[in-house]
């Protein structure tokens, strides 16, 4: 056996599995086990979780989703497929039908990880105390990183959805 | 053989419902 393009692609897409369940498990470990019971928690000790354990799953959370984009798209590309899936597999961009259930997850998938990078994450850092902040811009960040978040749990599922139909209904894997 | 592009449309309207609902069920849980 030899280092050929189907082995190679294997690993990537690895990689991109073990990303995307580090980055959709802390997803869905903020907010189906660490936001609703926050209000449970004494207020004495609830810095344990704003500043010690957000932040550190914060960190796996951003560039779990970098690292998921990164391998996907590299994934695609060797493939063949990134312009096709990317034009939902319209006829009028070239594209071929076959692609539209594994663009439409690449889609969700890339405006989740925009909000994590350029929405929840900048409020997050207002909101936890790593950047500072006025108490009523903190309140408004913590709202805002939170309707996201919630928004990319929602999305977090037609995104599997799409992309587990794209390989075992359509073989475009 | 079957074409298995047939099911697609059934496959895009299931994932377009899926989300639709998910979208409503997040909206009555409250913001």
């Amino acid at each position: 056996m030899h280092f050929d393009l189907e082995y190679y692609k294997f690993i990537i897409r690895v990689f991109h599995v073990l990303c995307g369940i580090m980055w959709i498990g802390l997803l869905w470990y903020f907010n189906f086990v660490q936001i609703p019971n926050m209000k449970n928690i004494p207020d004495d000790q609830k810095p344990a979780i704003g500043k010690v354990i957000a932040p550190a799953a914060l960190f796996w959370f951003r560039w779990g989703a970098a690292g998921t984009v990164l391998f996907g798209l590299w994934l695609a590309s060797l493939n063949g497929y990134i312009a096709s899936a990317l034009s939902l597999g319209l006829d009028i961009f070239g594209g071929n039908i076959k692609h539209m259930p594994i663009g439409i997850g690449m889609w969700f998938g890339l405006i989740m990880a925009f909000n994590v990078w350029f929405v929840i994450w900048p409020h997050q850092k207002r909101a936890l105390g790593i950047v500072e902040a006025a108490p009523d811009v903190k309140a408004k960040s913590a709202r805002i990183a939170m309707l996201f978040s919630r928004t990319n749990t929602l999305l977090s599922i037609p995104m599997l959805y799409f992309m587990i139909s794209a390989q075992n209904l359509y073989h475009v894997s | 053989m079957k074409n298995p592009l047939e099911s697609l449309p059934w496959t895009i309207v299931l994932g377009v419902v899926l989300t639709v609902i998910l979208a409503i069920a997040v909206n009555l849980a409250g913001a």
